[in-house]
């Protein structure tokens, strides 16, 4: 019996659990991720629709990991960690695979990288050069995308966009506003502002430019910037997140 | 019975270009069209960005000259923002755009032409390039290439890149000069004066040995276009436009950058991709003009800079006051223009403003049209954009240097197969002029990984009916 009994609204007890990652053995918190328990060690993994300070989406599949005794791939932004659980995040399978999920985004839409306003600053180009994806063997579609720039700050070119949903994430759960949303299926798929009216027309947006800033290709950009010029704030959520929090 | 003669490709230059030579029953050239047969539809697909991607979308068309179409680019995006850029901004443009006419100038001098020069046209095909030029002159090749350098380093300081940089953009440059890159500058200029100044002097000494060749290259009446600056200085950035004619006579000037469109017509012609800009009060094909180099130097009262003056004055000591026509002067044209663009960098580093940080105007679109003419070392270079309210390219048109010489460079090849074509035979030489007088003009149709050695050649001599009567492959 404890001296004082526990407060009935008081956060449940977490276990620790062990586990290894590429032969390296870990602990953590039971009700954590597999990509946050490796972030925390130093194992990279690689991902692109996950960011720290959102909910996990698991889309784009860039995370996939092998976990021992199943028989499928495994998304490490969404699978919480079990005890005795043996992971292996870069095996040459995995490798084949991230590459191939590059070449495939890249051969959606329009990426011009030379001419592109994130150039040099962009989440997926660095994707590209690290996972080694240095040319694309699938045909490209060459569809052309809408470019939407009737927002008095601010632009957004769907031939860049990678469909990682952040945008409406951070939109819906940080600012409250809900401005961003999915449209359509497949190769149709599109984000859209309001209902699908023009970014400029949007009565919910605040332009509090958050969407930019978290948007990790040049589908999201600041107006007016040129060639390599649009550079995001990277490391701005987390603080926030964890700054309302305290509120 | 009519025979064609055709050379295809024609070396050294870029882009698939062939050359076909009509010639009449006598075995003389009767008609000579120059065909370019690229199509990059540049306009078309520039449609529906937003204009600040303009600069480095156009800097794409080519390889050669990037810098001129950013400077271009550039100031058509000025005119959309309606801002008037720091002044630093424009001195700092200023220098890049000279130091891409000193790179090219050189590129197209040393790489290009000068084998031909000093190896002789009728010398070796296998000898008559670069590395031909290594052999007989290495100080000349040393020179070409390190004079380029020169240009390419001031280029890659300015902008971070040797190709392709973006720090031109809409409003002015993204990031200052330092000092520390201002006297790295400044140390490389004497070097590149020296140079500029002893290939002049040999280039000159070169002169005589072809009477034939400055009578017959394109050795033609036509007016002249180029920018011009305040006090009728030599001009590549900003300035008016100006028109001289076949006599020397001015026959308009002062016209604002904006007005290009009342001047200047475009034709088509059924045989050629690249259309044929003219003079249009003279109407098609009367009114026929040159750009360039020699159309610059003929253009302007004064460079504005004293050893390049003192050159210009020796340049036009021979012609009482009118233009220098024959198109083989590019070349003396180009390397006075070397030595301006080295000088004027000079004057514009030690400019007590260059280092200032206000460097860019910030504005959004706030007209629908805008319109940039700079010179490109080929010469005038002209980007005229519509935008939509939001700022979406709606239309584009570009009138790129190569052309303005369109007609002019037609009339050239004919005028030198006329002279040094004989139907009755297929000499290297002879064809090798044909190309040459192309090259006068540096035509830059796409990229220049083949400036270096001889391209394969290959000729055909076609009857009226299309059969091939003879063939001479040149690898
Ligand atoms: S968004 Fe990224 S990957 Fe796509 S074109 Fe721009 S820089 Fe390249
Ligand atoms: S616009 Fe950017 S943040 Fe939004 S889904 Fe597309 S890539 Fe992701």
């Amino acid at each position: 019996m404890p001296r004082y009994p526990t407060p009935a609204n008081a956060p449940p007890k977490v276990r620790v659990v062990t586990l290894r990652i590429n032969g390296q053995d870990v602990s953590a918190r039971e009700d954590e991720t597999i990509l946050s328990v490796a972030v925390d060690h130093g194992i990279r993994i690689p991902s692109l629709c996950y960011l720290e300070g959102l909910t996990a989406w698991g889309a784009c599949r860039l995370c996939v990991v092998e976990v021992a005794g199943i028989p499928k791939l495994l998304p490490a932004c969404s699978t919480v960690v079990t005890e005795g659980m043996v992971v292996e995040t870069n095996s040459d399978k995995l490798k084949r695979y991230r590459r191939m999920i590059l070449e495939l985004l890249f051969a959606e839409r329009n990426h011009v990288c030379s001419v592109c306003v994130s150039n040099g600053h962009c989440e997926l180009q660095n994707l590209a050069a690290e996972c080694g994806m240095d040319h694309v063997r699938v045909p490209y579609r060459n569809a052309p995308y809408e470019v939407d720039s009737s927002h008095d700050f601010f632009r957004v070119d769907h031939n860049r966009c990678v469909l990682c949903t952040r945008c409406v994430r951070v939109c819906d759960e940080i600012e409250g506003a809900h401005t961003w949303d999915v449209m359509g299926r497949g190769v149709e798929c599109q984000v859209i502002t309001d209902l699908h009216t023009p970014w400029g027309e949007s009565e919910s947006c605040t332009s509090c430019g958050k969407c930019v800033q978290v948007c990790p290709t040049g589908a999201l950009v600041k107006k007016g910037t040129a060639a390599g010029e649009m550079e995001k704030l990277g490391d701005f959520l987390p603080y926030l997140t964890q700054m309302r929090g305290k509120q | 019975m009519p025979r064609t003669i055709k050379i295809s490709p024609v070396s050294r230059i870029e882009g698939h270009a062939h050359i076909t030579l009509h010639l009449d029953d006598a075995g003389k050239v009767q008609d000579a069209q120059f065909h370019l047969t690229q199509f990059r539809g540049f306009e078309k697909f520039c449609e529906g960005r937003p204009f600040p991607e303009m600069p480095a979308l156009t800097a794409r068309t080519c390889g050669i000259c990037p810098v001129s179409h950013l400077v271009a680019s550039s100031k058509a995006c000025d005119n959309l923002l309606s801002v008037t850029i720091p002044v630093t901004a424009g001195k700092l443009r200023r220098v890049m755009n000279l130091a891409q006419i000193v790179q090219s100038h050189a590129l197209s001098y040393f790489h290009m032409s000068s084998a031909d020069l000093l190896l002789g046209m009728d010398s070796d095909p296998k000898q008559r390039n670069v590395f031909g030029l290594l052999k007989v002159d290495p100080q000349m090749a040393r020179d070409g290439i390190r004079l380029r350098q020169i240009g390419q380093t001031i280029i890659e300081m300015l902008g971070g890149k040797k190709i392709h940089p973006g720090w031109m953009v809409p409003g002015g440059v993204n990031e200052p000069l330092t000092d520390e890159k201002r006297q790295a500058m400044l140390s490389m200029l004497p070097e590149g004066l020296e140079i500029a100044e002893r290939t002049l002097k040999s280039f000159k000494g070169l002169i005589g040995k072809f009477p034939d060749e400055i009578k017959y290259f394109g050795n033609f009446p036509t007016m002249y276009l180029s920018l011009i600056g305040p006090k009728g200085t030599l001009e590549h950035y900003d300035g008016h436009l100006r028109i001289k004619d076949a006599k020397g006579g001015i026959v308009e000037d002062m016209i604002p950058l904006d007005e290009y469109a009342r001047v200047i017509g475009e034709a088509v012609e059924p045989f050629s991709y690249m259309k044929f800009p003219y003079y249009l009060p003279a109407g098609y094909p009367d009114g026929i003009y040159r750009v360039g180099p020699l159309a610059r130097l003929n253009n302007c009262d004064s460079c504005g800079t004293p050893i390049a003056d003192g050159e210009l004055d020796e340049f036009r000591s021979q012609q009482k006051g009118e233009p220098v026509s024959s198109s083989f002067h590019f070349h003396y044209a180009r390397l006075i223009e070397i030595i301006y663009a080295l000088e004027k960098i000079e004057l514009l580093l030690n400019a007590p403003d260059i280092l200032a940080t206000r460097i860019r105007a910030l504005a959004r679109g706030n007209c629908n049209e805008g319109i940039g003419v700079a010179e490109a070392p080929r010469g005038t270079l002209i980007h005229h954009y519509k935008i939509d309210d939001d700022g979406l390219m709606t239309w584009a048109n570009l009138i790129i240097a190569t052309g303005h010489n369109n007609l002019a460079m037609n009339r050239g090849v004919k005028q030198v197969a006329e002279h040094f074509v004989d139907g009755t035979k297929l000499q290297e030489g002879m064809l090798n002029r044909v190309e040459a007088v192309i090259r006068c003009y540096d035509p830059c149709l796409s990229c220049a990984s083949h400036a270096m050695g001889q391209m394969p050649l290959r000729i055909q001599l076609i009857n009226a009916g299309g059969a091939v009567l003879d063939e001479l492959v040149r690898d």
